[in-house]
Formats: structure tokens, sequence, C-alpha cells
């Protein structure tokens, strides 16, 4: 059934979500594109959204595939499976298991998931970059040159705009400029990026 | 303050927080911080960075696990409740009502331009995200290793085309984690090279 099926797979990835809503974008993609409900593209969509909607990108991402696969049931379901087990957690830390995070062993065991997560956004990034610009885990492979000069396009806007105001560019900011090019430059050339 | 004055607080300080973060949890510590020790001094800075630190450190997004947190050392079970719930209902809300319209929206040919640049702006925001915390990690050789480790089996599972869990990856890195941990207080006598 969808609905427990929301349930237990928001709560796995509840339980492993390790550095943030960025950390548990590689397991969200891993679980919607292996059940068939999402195609990597959807994914990338929502990631957008919930990246410029406001809210943790962890709940954001959890509401838009739980209702994508079962409506408002689903949406809670899912946002319920994602939230349940950090807030269980917490509340033990908080009650009665205060010193439970400065022992050695625990401490330990993070120092081994933190360079893992972080090699797993990266190479999140990557592979979707493989995907998206090269058509790797496609039916074919293609270049996407239109993608590729706005990838350079963006990065040099991000960076520029760092040395100029001293400060990240806003991730919505940077989010409406891309989509301000593609659009101009759809219009500008027909079947530019097809 | 009494304790369902201070429940109601909570509430909708958090109901705030959630409805105007934009950019997910780490734009979200600034605002708890303003919220919180500047304007409501509940909280010193010190035990404020602990909480992070903690939130930092156990599985969920990091705005639920501040949320719970905070609410349960203001006022207990019902606190952390209704922070949460607080935090939660406005991603869910707004996600809700963008999920009813996304389909006829990505319909728009013009939409359809648009998001083919913002997954361009994704991949990079994703990747650069993960940039950032890679600068965060400690620089010692454990973290490399794992780092690599993790990065070239994904990438080359991805590649070929082969399932990969992020779930038993992240427990494995914590597994090395601990061994690693292991192995060094069994050698401490020896001044053990690292």
């Amino acid at each position: 059934m969808i609905y427990l099926e929301l349930l237990l797979s928001f709560l796995k990835i509840g339980v492993v979500s390790f550095g943030g809503g960025y950390g548990m974008i590689s397991l969200v993609r891993e679980t919607v594109v292996s059940n068939g409900w999402l195609t990597d593209t959807q994914m990338m969509d929502f990631i957008a959204v919930s990246e410029s909607t406001p809210g943790p990108i962890a709940v954001n991402m959890a509401t838009f595939v739980g209702f994508s696969q079962g409506g408002v049931l689903g949406s809670v379901l899912a946002t319920l499976g994602v939230i349940l087990p950090a807030f269980l957690i917490m509340l033990v830390i908080a009650s009665v298991a205060g010193g439970f995070m400065k022992r050695k062993g625990v401490n330990a065991f993070l120092e081994g998931v933190r360079p893992g997560v972080v090699a797993l956004i990266i190479s999140t990034a990557v592979t979707m970059g493989l995907s998206l610009f090269f058509g790797v885990g496609e039916e074919k492979l293609h270049i996407n040159v239109f993608g590729l000069i706005l990838l350079v396009v963006i990065s040099g806007i991000a960076i520029g705009y760092k040395k100029v105001f001293k400060k990240k560019i806003s991730p919505i900011v940077l989010i409406l400029i891309s989509a301000a090019i593609a659009l101009v430059a759809n219009l500008i050339f027909p079947s530019v990026s097809a | 303050m009494k304790k369902g004055k201070m429940v109601l607080t909570l509430f909708l300080t958090f109901l705030k927080i959630g409805a105007f973060t934009f950019g997910g949890g780490y734009a979200m510590i600034a605002l708890l911080e303003e919220e919180f020790v500047g304007k409501r001094k509940w909280l010193t800075h010190d035990e404020f960075l602990d909480i992070i630190a903690i939130g930092e450190s156990t599985p969920g997004p990091i705005a639920i696990n501040s949320a719970t947190f905070i609410g349960y050392k203001q006022a207990g079970f019902f606190g952390s409740l209704c922070s949460t719930l607080g935090v939660v209902i406005p991603s869910v809300i707004i996600i809700t009502v963008i999920s009813l319209f996304f389909d006829r929206f990505m319909q728009f040919r013009y939409v359809q331009y648009a998001f083919e640049g913002i997954r361009v702006c994704v991949v990079y925001l994703i990747f650069t995200a993960g940039l950032r915390m890679f600068k965060g990690l400690k620089k010692k050789p454990l973290t490399y290793v794992i780092f690599s480790a993790v990065a070239v089996l994904f990438i080359t599972f991805y590649i070929l085309g082969i399932g990969f869990s992020s779930i038993i990856c992240i427990f494995a890195c914590g597994s090395v984690g601990l061994c690693v941990y292991a192995y060094k207080s069994i050698k401490k006598p020896e001044r053990g090279n690292e």
C-alpha cells in the first residue's frame, strides 16, 4: 500500500539523514527512483521548488514526494516519517540522555559518517550532472551544450557576486537567474536545449 | 511565564520561523539565535551553540532537531511537540498548495524552458553545498579515505547502473570510524602512527 510505503520509506530516511536537507537528497533520490515514483528530472524539479519555498528542505521534499504519490494523506505521512526519528531522538537527548552525544564512541562513529555524507552529497551532484549534461543513465548518451554553458555562466555569477558583495548569493536568486536565462535563450534560439 | 502560554509562544515562534525562513536549516540557525538568544534570552549563546552541535550530530533536519530540543527545555514534552509542529506546518501547507497546481504548471512551454535552466542550477547548488561542507570537515587521513572511497563507489555504481544503498553506506562509514577509534585506543601505549 502506497501510504504505508511512503511512511516507512521516509522513516528510514529520517533515521539516517545526517547532514541536514542536503544530506537527505541522495537518500530521497534513491528511494523515489528505485520505487519508480519519480524520474531523476522530476526529482531535480522537486528539489528546486523545495529550495525556493520557506521551511526545512527535508520537510518540503517529503511533503512534495508524499503528495505526488498519495495526495494530502501521502504528504502528511511522508512528512511524519521524516520528522519522527529526529523528534524522538532529540526528545531522548533533551530529557534523559544529555551526556550521550559526548560519548567518545558516538563521536568516533560521527567522525566516520560526516565525510561519508559529504561524499554522498557531492557524488549526487556529480551523477545528476552526468545524467543532465551527458545522458549517463538514460537511453542514449548526448551532450547538453546549452546546459554546460549555463553551468559556467551561473558559476561565474555566483563567484562574482561573492567577490563583489562578500557574501553568498541566495539560492533562490540563482534559481531565478537560471530560469530567466534558459527562458530567454529558448525564446531567442528555438530548440536551443533540445 | 505560565506553561500554557509558553507552549503557545513556542508554537507561534516556530510557526513564524517555518513560514519565513528560506534556504533550509542553516539559514534557520541565524533566525533561531536572534529569536531565542537575542530577543527572548531563553538561552545563552553557549547553550545555543551546544544545541546546534547536537542537531548537526543527530539524524534529521536541523530545524526539527533544534525545535524539539528548545521546545523541551522550555516547556517539556508539549513544548517540544508544539515547536516541531510549528516549524513543519507552514511547509506542509505551502508545498501541498503548490503540488495541487504543479503538474498543470509544468505543462506550459515557458515553464518547461525555465526548468531546463533550473535543473542546471540545482546540480550547481547541491555540488557547492557539498564543497562547503567538505571544507568544514576535520582535516585528517580518515576523512579523506572515507570521502574518496564513498565518492568513487557511488559514481562508479551509478555509471554501471548498479543500485547503491546510501543507508548501508552511512552505517559502514560510521563503523569504520568506530574501528579506527578502537584500534587507536588499543595502540595508544605505543604512541601509534596515524
